[in-house]
């Protein structure tokens, strides 16, 4: 059955000039979020169709044949290739800082090599800076916001995609129209709204409810999820209703099963997401045994000045390397989503 | 939702009879007419009530998570501007006193001369920067999706990471960036303390960590540009130049604009950069708008300031969101 219905999405995938040319016309994001789901093609797929057609750039291989124009592409290449200097560098100072001893690491002019490598100030900080529980903190937070919110917005797009109920549109509208406005502009209602919900009078403040739940209201994970789910035909989930299958086995026997590509990707950005966030978190836990790693990093920072710096660094590359080596594992996806939402991953 | 899927019939009529089914789907198709035809009205009916009250159900969690967390605080954050909450005592109507404090703050200008400038210096660096290095990298023929990694890595770093880590290599002293100047022989700055540098310096920081986003989204605009655009440009006898003003920007145009308006958006909020690396200071020189409803509600406690702040803040921001819906409204026509 996967394979019956990718077929017909593959003759729309936007590979065809005219495709194209709707697409840089209408806009990319309309292409991207309509029916030419790019992350369907396999990578194999894709790499040879951009072989075929797409290496066309400004540069023509003619042009590039011409010494003048060679020379100019190697000194940009050159240029470029110092450039990742300015992201790579301070990646590297990180890592190197948190090698060296108290005493190097605040040595003027800085070495820019550890003259000792303090191997062992790693293992240190992970112990003093009590990573496991901050980490497990964070881990945790992140399990539930994905759970949550996979939940809450996969049920609300199948709703609004194949069982569309009376007035869809108008809940659309009040979904959407959330993305206009900044969490940040409700940060402080929202925090009142938490300390005291209405009329059961509960508060989440030191609960991982008071960040998972207010997460969880994602109009985006709605948007990408309800088209992806568009593009199911109803051929599909009608024949398995025939079959007597229910609403809920529809989902999630079919709907879930066939969009697992779109699923993916809500998941590692919303495992990037929360492993990033700092501001709310800080505000909900006060309580250091509930904090995420970010929230207590930012403590550790500020009040325990006699926290040697280089364990300070050597928690900082703890802290990010779970996103970095989720970008390398998921990269693709990852590429596709931003290019999908156009957000800031 | 059990209860349809212990009713053995097949009920669900396709709304239109599809004439070129899969292969399995079409004899279930047939099936299911002969079931429909045998169906009374009175069933029928009951099933698309049934189904509507499904549909509402699956609804539900959105419904009641968006309520609750979205819309509700909404609401109440325009109601809170016009009370004194404290969190301690019940909340109390003060009219417009909330908004005549924060108007008559001396901060209020302060901050928002800083957040506009803020803005404006991050669309100086962080919207040509993103925008060249897409330009060039899409030109490579070697290397480019070490590129594509190299400068898309910051951004995958929690902010947190990077505001202390450039909070270190600020540092006058022991500071990589003066470490540097100093190695071509040119004198350091305090980059934080000094109210000239101190706000650049946090734009810097933000572009670091942002432009590789805005990069991968250009990237991908420009893999959209069609290739018979160039050949055609070429047959005419346009140039690199002419190509590039004539052809590969007004095919980007579209996501240049909505990226403009994004970053305009996202700048404006600005927070994490002025709240770890410089608190606001040096004398309020990166002290940004939502850094001060931060002051006004966690620092002097008081809800309703800071509640009108934001209604403030969300107006401007608002007027942004407008045009932003605008860009993408063709979106939200998918249905």
């Amino acid at each position: 059955m996967v394979t019956e219905y990718n077929e017909p999405l593959l003759e729309q995938e936007p590979g065809s000039d005219q495709h194209r040319q709707r697409a840089s016309a209408d806009g990319l994001a309309r292409s991207l979020l309509g029916r030419g789901w790019r992350w369907r093609r396999s990578a194999a797929e894709a790499s040879s169709s951009s072989e075929a057609s797409g290496e066309r750039t400004l540069l023509s291989p003619l042009m590039l044949r011409r010494p003048l124009v060679r020379f100019c592409y190697w000194v940009v290449f050159l240029l470029l290739l110092v450039g990742t200097l300015t992201t790579l560098g301070p990646l590297y100072w990180m890592v190197s800082g948190a090698l060296k001893s108290n005493v190097e690491i605040f040595q003027r002019p800085p070495t820019f090599w550890p003259a000792h490598p303090q191997w062992s100030n790693y293992s240190n900080a992970w112990q003093i800076l009590q990573l496991p529980l901050y980490l497990g903190n964070s881990l945790m937070l992140a399990a539930g916001a994905v759970l949550l919110q996979l939940l809450v917005s996969a049920t609300a797009a199948y709703a609004l995609s194949k069982l569309r109920p009376w007035g869809r549109s108008a809940i659309l509208f009040a979904f959407f129209a959330t993305l206009m406005v900044p969490p940040v502009v409700y940060l402080i209602p929202q925090f009142v709204n938490i300390s005291d919900l209405p009329l059961i009078h509960v508060s989440l403040i030191n609960n991982w409810a008071g960040v998972w739940l207010p997460e969880a209201a994602n109009a985006f994970n709605i948007l990408i999820l309800k088209s992806f789910f568009d593009t199911i035909p109803g051929e599909l989930t009608d024949a398995a209703r025939l079959d007597g299958a229910s609403s809920w086995q529809v989902f999630t026997r079919i709907v879930l099963p066939l969009s697992r590509p779109a699923l993916a990707v809500i998941t590692i950005f919303t495992v990037i997401a929360s492993w990033k966030d700092f501001l709310w978190p800080l505000l909900v836990l006060s309580n250091s045994n509930l904090q995420p790693l970010m929230v207590a990093l930012y403590h550790e920072s500020g009040l325990n000045a006699n926290l040697p710096f280089s364990y300070l660094m050597a928690g900082l590359v703890f802290a990010s390397l779970p996103p970095i080596l989720l970008f390398l594992l998921f990269q693709r996806q990852i590429i596709r989503g931003v290019n999908l939402t156009g957000l800031k991953g | 939702m059990s209860r349809s899927s212990s009713s053995p019939s097949p009920l669900s009529p396709p709304r239109e009879p599809a004439p070129a089914l899969m292969s399995g789907a079409g004899l279930l198709a047939a099936r299911g007419e002969q079931a429909h035809r045998r169906l009374g009205p009175l069933s029928r009916r009951l099933w698309a009530l049934w189904r509507q009250v499904q549909g509402y159900l699956f609804l539900l969690p959105a419904l009641l998570i968006f309520a609750l967390f979205v819309w509700y605080p909404v609401v109440l954050g325009f109601v809170m501007s016009f009370q004194s909450v404290d969190l301690i005592n019940p909340a109390t109507w003060v009219g417009w006193a909330n908004y005549r404090h924060v108007f008559a703050d001396p901060l209020f200008a302060i901050a928002w001369r800083n957040t506009l400038a803020f803005t404006g210096y991050a669309l100086l660096f962080g919207y040509v920067v993103p925008l060249v290095l897409a330009l060039a990298i899409n030109e490579m023929r070697h290397g480019k999706s070490y590129f594509r990694l190299a400068f898309y890595l910051p951004v995958m770093l929690p902010p947190i990471v990077t505001v202390f880590l450039w909070r270190w290599m600020y540092d006058p002293d022991s500071g990589l960036l003066n470490a540097l100047l100093s190695l071509v022989h040119l004198p350091g700055r305090l980059w934080l303390e000094d109210p000239q540098t101190a706000l650049p310096a946090l734009v810097a920081v933000a572009t670091w960590s942002a432009a590789g986003s805005t990069m991968l989204v250009y990237l991908a605009a420009l893999q959209g540009v069609p290739a018979s655009l160039y050949e055609a440009a070429e047959i005419d006898g346009a140039g690199f130049w002419r190509r590039l003003w004539h052809v590969t920007l007004p095919c980007i145009r579209p996501i240049m604009l909505l990226m403009l308006v994004l970053q305009i958006i996202a700048t404006m909020q600005v927070f994490i950069e002025p709240f770890t690396i410089t608190d606001g200071g040096p004398q309020h020189a990166t002290l940004s708008i939502l850094l001060l409803i931060y002051t006004y509600a966690f620092q002097n406690a008081d809800f309703g300031e800071a509640s009108a702040l934001s209604v403030l803040l969300f107006l401007v921001l608002a007027a942004f969101g407008l045009i932003y819906l605008r860009l993408t409204s063709h979106m939200l026509q998918g249905d």
